[in-house]
C-alpha cells in the first residue's frame, strides 16, 4: 500500500508526445485498412494480405507506444506475460484452425 | 419510448412466478424495513457497500454467492420435481417454455454468480492475508468487480418477473440462441449478464495476478508461497487468458442478434461450429478456474487438521501449473460429435486423460499428508474426505467420457449430467464450504458451529449420491439432458430417486442455514471465540493476525523465512506480529461509492440493451463514463493510520493473547 502512488516496477509510463504519435500512428493503420477494402484497388487475396499486414504493425504499434513495452531488465514481467499471452493466442488460433478445417472435411460444409 | 418493454412482458398468467415475487417482494421488503428500524443505512453504505477491504468485499461475496445458491438450488428441485412427475399421461407441472428458462437459468447462475462469486470471496479474504500483504494492488477495482458481478446477478433475477429468460441452456447455442429461433429478450438478458459479470470477472484476474506478483511479503520466494495462493494464481491467469474469449464469442453472438450479423447464423456465410470451439476455450479452462483453487483449499486444510506439513509442496505446485496448461488444449472434449474426425478427436482424447495424472498426484499428495498423521475429524475434514471419495468418482467418469467413441454414445446424455456435478459438487462446493468453515473463524472472531456443518456434510453427501448416481444409470439408458417429458416405464424410477436426493440436498441446505444461525447465536459462548487469531494451530501467514484481522491486516509486513511461514515462526519462537512496535503510520485507500455508481450505471445500461430502449442505454453509459473519469481525476482517494492507533489496536490484541495464555 506504501507504493500507492509510484510505479513499483519502475519502467516508463510514456509522455505526452509517445501518446499522440502512438494515436496518429494507430489512425492512419486503422484509415488505411478501410482505405485499401473501400477502394477496391486489390484482388481479394491481396486485400486480406494488405489487411494482415497493416494489423500486425497496429499491433506492434499498440505495444510500444501504450503497453510500453522494451528489452530492459524491469520489463521482465511485462514480457514474460507478454509471451505467454503469445503463446495461449496460438494455441487457440491453431487449434481453432485445426479444428474447423477438419469438421469441415467431414462434414462436406464447404 | 420504452422499447419493446410493455405490460404484457410481465408474466401475471404464471402462477409460480407471482408467487416468487411476492415472496421476494415480502422478504426485500422485510430486510429493508429492518435494516431502516435498526438505523444501518449509514452503517452499511459506509462500512460495506463502498468499501474497497478486501476483507469486507470477501463476505459480500460470499453472501452473494449463498443467495445465488438459494436461487440456483429452487432451480435444480423444480427440475428435479418436474422430471418425478412428467412421467406418460402426465405433462408435470412446468411447461416446456419455463422448464427451458429454468435449466439455463440454473446454470448460469450456478457457475457465474454461485461458484465464481464464492471462488473470489475466498480469494479475497485468503490471499492478501497468506502473502502478507495489507490488501490487493487495487483496491477500487476490487470494489467495482464485486458490484459488476453483483448488478449482473440482479439482471438475471430481473428476467425473472419482466420478460423472460434465455431458453438455449447455459451457453446459448447458437443457431437456436439467433434471433430467428430466439425472438425474444431471453438470450439479451443472458448475453448482458454474461458481459458485464465477465468485467468482473477479468478485473479480479488481473488484480490477483498484480498482487501474487508484486505484493509478496519480504522472503516469500515463489517456492514458499502457501498453496492456495498458487491455486490462486494459476486460477488468475486463467481467468485472464480464456474471459477474454467468452466475451468476444458472446459479443458476436449480441452482433448477430442485435445488428443481423452472419457470424453464427445458417445463412450469410456464418458457422455455428464456431461458436461452440469460442465458447468452450473459455468453457473448458472455466471448470479448472473453479476446482484449482478448490484444490488449494485442501491443500490447506488437509495439513492443518492432519499435524503436519503438506506432503509433496513441490509436486502439488507443478501439478497445479500443469493442469493450467493442460486445461487450455482439451477444450474438443465437449464437442467430440461435431464431425471433426479421428484425428482431432485423439489429440483432444488424450490430452484430456493427461489431465488426470496431476490430478491424481494430487489426490495422492492430501492422501500421504493424512497417512502418520494425528487427523481430527473437524467439519472441514469431513468435506475435504468426501471431496476425495465424490471427486475421484466424478474424475474417472470424466476420463470415459475422454475416449472419443465411448463419448458418441455419452454426449448430452444424463451421464454427462452426472459427470460434471459429480466434480463441481463433489470438487468445487464440496472445497468452498470446506474453505468457509476453515476461514470462517478469521473472518468472524468466531467458530462456525460444528455439530450442524457435520450434519449439512451429510445430506449433502448423501443427498449427491442419491441425486446423481441415478443419473449415470439414465444416461446409459439412453434418456437425453434437457427432456421435459418422457414415456419410458424404466426411467421413472430413477427419477424418482434422484427426486428423493435433490431433497436431501434440500435437507443439507437448510443444516447450512441452521449452522450459520446457531454459529451468530453462539458467537459469544468462550468456546467459539478465537481470541489467538489462530484456531486451528495454522501454518500460513493468515493465522497471525488477530480475528477479524485489522483493517491494514499486518501492522508490522513479516518476514518469511520458509514455507509455512507461521509455523516455523512458532516453532522457532519467532514473533510474526513483531508485537510492540516499533509501528509506522500506515497508508490505506479511502472507501469509494464509484464502484457502486459503475455498478448501477451499467445494470441500467444492460436492462436498457435487453428491451432496446436506446435512451435510458445512453444514460447508463454516459454513467459509466462519466463515473470512471470523475473516479480519475479524484486525487483525495487515501488517508494514513496514526502509528498511536496501530499501537494501541496492536496492545490491545497483545493484552487478549496474553489473558488466554494465562488462562
Amino acid at each position: 500500500m506504501s507504493d500507492l502512488h509510484t510505479s513499483p516496477s519502475g519502467e516508463s509510463h510514456g509522455s505526452v508526445s509517445s501518446y499522440i504519435i502512438g494515436f496518429v500512428l494507430a489512425v492512419i493503420l486503422t484509415a488505411a485498412s478501410f482505405g485499401l477494402v473501400m477502394s477496391h484497388s486489390l484482388s481479394p487475396s491481396g486485400t486480406l494480405t494488405g489487411l494482415a499486414v497493416l494489423a500486425f504493425i497496429q499491433v506492434l504499434v499498440h505495444l510500444h507506444y501504450f503497453l510500453h513495452m522494451g528489452s530492459g531488465s524491469e520489463q521482465r514481467w511485462n514480457n514474460m506475460c507478454f509471451f505467454f499471452t503469445v503463446g495461449f493466442v496460438v494455441i487457440l488460433l491453431i487449434g481453432t484452425m485445426f479444428i474447423m478445417n477438419n469438421t469441415a472435411l467431414h462434414m462436406m460444409s464447404r | 419510448m420504452l422499447g419493446r418493454l410493455s405490460f404484457s412482458a410481465i408474466p401475471l398468467d404464471v402462477p409460480i412466478l407471482v408467487g416468487t415475487f411476492l415472496g421476494v417482494a415480502i422478504i426485500g421488503l422485510a430486510v429493508l424495513g429492518l435494516i431502516t428500524y435498526y438505523g444501518k443505512w449509514g452503517y452499511l453504505w459506509k462500512e460495506w457497500l463502498t468499501s474497497v477491504d478486501h476483507k469486507r468485499l470477501a463476505v459480500m461475496y460470499i453472501v452473494l454467492a449463498l443467495v445465488a445458491l438459494f436461487r440456483g438450488f429452487a432451480d435444480a428441485i423444480m427440475m428435479r420435481t418436474q422430471l418425478a412427475m412428467a412421467y406418460a399421461g402426465n405433462p408435470g407441472y412446468l411447461p416446456p417454455h419455463h422448464y427451458d428458462q429454468i435449466f439455463s437459468a440454473h446454470g448460469t447462475i450456478m457457475i457465474f454468480f454461485l461458484a465464481m462469486a464464492f471462488m473470489t470471496g475466498l480469494f479475497n479474504f485468503v490471499v492478501p492475508l497468506q502473502i502478507g500483504a495489507r490488501d490487493v494492488a487495487f483496491p477500487f477495482l476490487n470494489n467495482l468487480s464485486f458490484w459488476m458481478t453483483a448488478i449482473a446477478f440482479i439482471l438475471v433475477n430481473v428476467s425473472l418477473f419482466i420478460g423472460e429468460f434465455s431458453q438455449c441452456g447455459w451457453l446459448a447455442y447458437p443457431p437456436l440462441s439467433e434471433s430467428q429461433f430466439s425472438p425474444g429478450v431471453g438470450v439479451d438478458y443472458y448475453i448482458w449478464a454474461i458481459q458485464l459479470s465477465g468485467v468482473g470477472t477479468l478485473l479480479t484476474g488481473v488484480n490477483f495476478f498484480v498482487t501474487i506478483v508484486k505484493m509478496r511479503a519480504p522472503g516469500m520466494t515463489w517456492m514458499k508461497m502457501p498453496v492456495f495462493t498458487w491455486t490462486a494464481f494459476c486460477s488468475s491467469i486463467l481467468i485472464m487468458v480464456s474471459f477474454p474469449v467468452l466475451t468476444v464469442a458472446v459479443a458476436l453472438l449480441g452482433l448477430d442478434r442485435y445488428f443481423g450479423m452472419h457470424f453464427f447464423t445458417n445463412d450469410g456465410g456464418g458457422n455455428q461450429m464456431l461458436y461452440l470451439s469460442l465458447i468452450w476455450s473459455w468453457g473448458h479452462p472455466e471448470v479448472y478456474i473453479l476446482v484449482i483453487p478448490a484444490f488449494g483449499v485442501f491443500s490447506e486444510v488437509v495439513p492443518a487438521f492432519s499435524g503436519k506439513p503438506l506432503f509433496g509442496y513441490g509436486t502439488m505446485v507443478y501439478a497445479t501449473c500443469s493442469i493450467m496448461v493442460l486445461s487450455f488444449i482439451v477444450w474438443v472434449h465437449h464437442f467430440f460429435t461435431m464431425g471433426a474426425g479421428p484425428d482431432v478427436n485423439a489429440f483432444f482424447g488424450i490430452a484430456t486423460m493427461i489431465i488426470s495424472i496431476p490430478t491424481g498426484v494430487k489426490l495422492f499428495n492430501w492422501m500421504f499428508t493424512m497417512y502418520k498423521g494425528r487427523v481430527q475429524f473437524h467439519a472441514c475434514m469431513y468435506w475435504a474426505v468426501g471431496f476425495m471419495v465424490t471427486f475421484t468418482i466424478g474424475g474417472m467418469t470424466g476420463v470415459m467420457m475422454a475416449i472419443p467413441g465411448a463419448d458418441f454414445v455419452l454426449h448430452n446424455s444424463l451421464f454427462l449430467i452426472a459427470h460434471f456435478h459429480n466434480v463441481i459438487i463433489g470438487g468445487v462446493y464440496f472445497g468452498y464450504i470446506c474453505g468457509m468453515n476453515f476461514w470462517f473463524p478469521k473472518v468472524m472472531g468466531f467458530k462456525m458451529n460444528e455439530t450442524w456443518g457435520i450434519r449439512a456434510f451429510w445430506f449433502w453427501f448423501v443427498g449427491f449420491y442419491f441425486a446423481f448416481v441415478p443419473l449415470y444409470v439414465l444416461g446409459f439408458d439412453g434418456m437425453t439432458r434437457r427432456m421435459n417429458h418422457y414415456d419410458n416405464p424404466e426411467w421413472h424410477i430413477w427419477l424418482l430417486i434422484a427426486e428423493v436426493g435433490a431433497v436431501l440436498i434440500l435437507f443439507g441446505i437448510v443444516c447450512q442455514l441452521t449452522q450459520l444461525y446457531v454459529t451468530i447465536r453462539d458467537r459469544n459462548l468462550p468456546a467459539n471465540r478465537d481470541v489467538t487469531g489462530d484456531p486451528w494451530n495454522g501454518r500460513a501467514l493468515e493465522w497471525s493476525t488477530s480475528s477479524p484481522p485489522p483493517p491494514y491486516n499486518f501492522a508490522i509486513v513479516p518476514h518469511v523465512h520458509e514455507l509455512d511461514a507461521f509455523m516455523h515462526d512458532k516453532e522457532n519462537g519467532i514473533d510474526t506480529r513483531c508485537a510492540g512496535g516499533p509501528y509506522a503510520p500506515i497508508h490505506m485507500p479511502k472507501n469509494t461509492a464509484a464502484g457502486f455508481l459503475i455498478g448501477v450505471f451499467s445494470l441500467v445500461f444492460g436492462f436498457a440493451a435487453v428491451w432496446y430502449i436506446w435512451w435510458l442505454a445512453a444514460i447508463g453509459l454516459i454513467g459509466v463514463i462519466g463515473t470512471v473519469i470523475a473516479r480519475s481525476a479524484n486525487k483525495d482517494i487515501d488517508y494514513y493510520i496514526p502509528a498511536e492507533e496501530v499501537a494501541r489496536i496492536e496492545n490491545e490484541h497483545s493484552r487478549k493473547l496474553m489473558a488466554q495464555a494465562a488462562e
